[in-house]
């Protein structure tokens, strides 16, 4: 009796460490997860429109349908990011996502304070090496250091009434997302 | 013989116990430092960089992106005040204030995330298609047939979530429930 109780706690024991295990390995092995379905979709450093979701077809599950959004699917190997946005009437947020799709910044149009939202997405690497001039001229630019090389830009614009859904999608039709490749004498 | 039995025994129990769990955390949406405020659950935590491993196994798993901190908070309701699951062929009241925020919306899922499909193509609101009484408080009703007011339909569905965003708000991680975060409350009224 005693002996298949020690075995019942001995496998419970382990059967915490699979949970564990499972719960931290889960997000590197997920084939369904934003960054996967996006990937499929959306090419590397392009602004890709998000159609609004319906109940027939969504991208994603639990997008906000007042919303419209686009996304950038970043890859920082060959360089920086340059991302612009304008601001319109209504709420515009840019939250950044690792490829894990863990959201480690986000920033929206009150919080920029200026007609077109601007930055520079880069690493930690590419901003240490940025030239020390570079941070003046860079003083009004945001600097945004992704801690991976790869992830995602979610650009949402809101639409408080069905109407202004054109205005809200012409908005993310206007916000551009390049690789920073031209020289940095010439900005 | 009883050697095999009985490590097989601990490994099915390990097995059981592990996955099971995994399971129950993943399908409850279980993560560290929940802010709770009557019958709605937000995780601020979530949205951020700090996002705790349980956090980021519940998000690779439903495949939505969070959102973030410096966007917005999330609550979430899957009962009403009483704990009782949202039945779309009910009648369901929100009513009250919201917390401060530039912007909110509410809008309604079914279990997987989904809209639910409607005769009015109506999946939720925005604060500034409320109708409101003079007090700034606004009563939203929940029901698979039209209401007069701010009338939510449910298609009829079994079960379904609502989710009211904040964006641009003060509520965040450091955000304990009490008098400064009001939540609608939400009742479940007549029943067929």
């Amino acid at each position: 009796m005693i002996r298949w109780l020690l075995l019942l706690l001995g496998g419970a024991l382990l059967g915490g460490i699979v949970h564990l295990a499972t719960i931290i390995i889960l997000p590197r092995t997920a084939t369904q997860d934003a960054y996967s379905r996006l990937a499929a979709k959306a090419p590397v450093d392009t602004m890709t429109p998000i159609a609004a979701p319906t109940p027939e077809s969504a991208l994603l599950p639990f997008m906000d349908p007042a919303f419209a959004s686009a996304v950038c699917r970043y890859d920082l190997s060959q360089g920086s990011l340059k991302l612009s946005v304008p601001v319109g009437l209504a709420y515009t947020s840019i939250s950044f996502y690792t490829h894990h799709d863990v959201a480690y910044y986000a920033i929206n149009d009150r919080a920029a304070g200026r007609r077109v939202i601007e930055l520079n997405l880069m690493t930690a690497e590419q901003h240490s090496k940025m030239p020390e001039d570079e941070e003046i001229t860079a003083a009004d630019r945001l600097i945004v250091e992704s801690p991976t090389l790869t992830g995602l830009i979610a650009i949402r614009v809101l639409a408080p009434e069905p109407g202004l859904m054109p205005m809200a999608q012409g908005i993310i039709a206007a916000s551009r997302c390049v690789r920073d490749d031209q020289p940095r004498a010439s900005d | 013989m009883r050697l095999l039995f009985g490590t097989l025994f601990a490994l099915v129990v390990a097995a059981t116990v592990g996955l099971g769990a995994t399971y129950l955390a993943l399908s409850r949406g279980a993560a560290f430092g929940p802010l709770k405020i009557g019958s709605w659950t937000a995780w601020p935590k979530t949205g951020t960089a700090d996002a705790d491993p349980y956090a980021r196994a519940s998000i690779a798993r439903t495949g939505r992106l969070p959102t973030a901190l410096g966007d917005g908070v999330a609550f979430t309701a899957r009962a009403d005040d009483h704990g009782r699951a949202f039945d779309g062929r009910c009648e369901v009241r929100l009513t009250g204030v919201t917390p401060a925020a530039r912007f909110w919306t509410l809008t309604l899922y079914n279990r997987g995330g989904e809209l639910v499909a409607n005769s009015l193509n109506r999946y939720g609101f925005t604060s500034q298609e409320i109708v409101r009484r003079a007090d700034g408080s606004f009563q939203i009703t929940i029901s698979p047939r039209a209401n007069p007011g701010n009338w939510l339909p449910t298609g009829g569905v079994e079960k379904y979530i609502l989710v009211l965003r904040l964006y641009d708000t003060a509520v965040g991680v450091s955000t304990k429930a009490g008098r400064e975060v009001p939540m609608p409350s939400v009742t479940t009224g007549r029943c067929p």
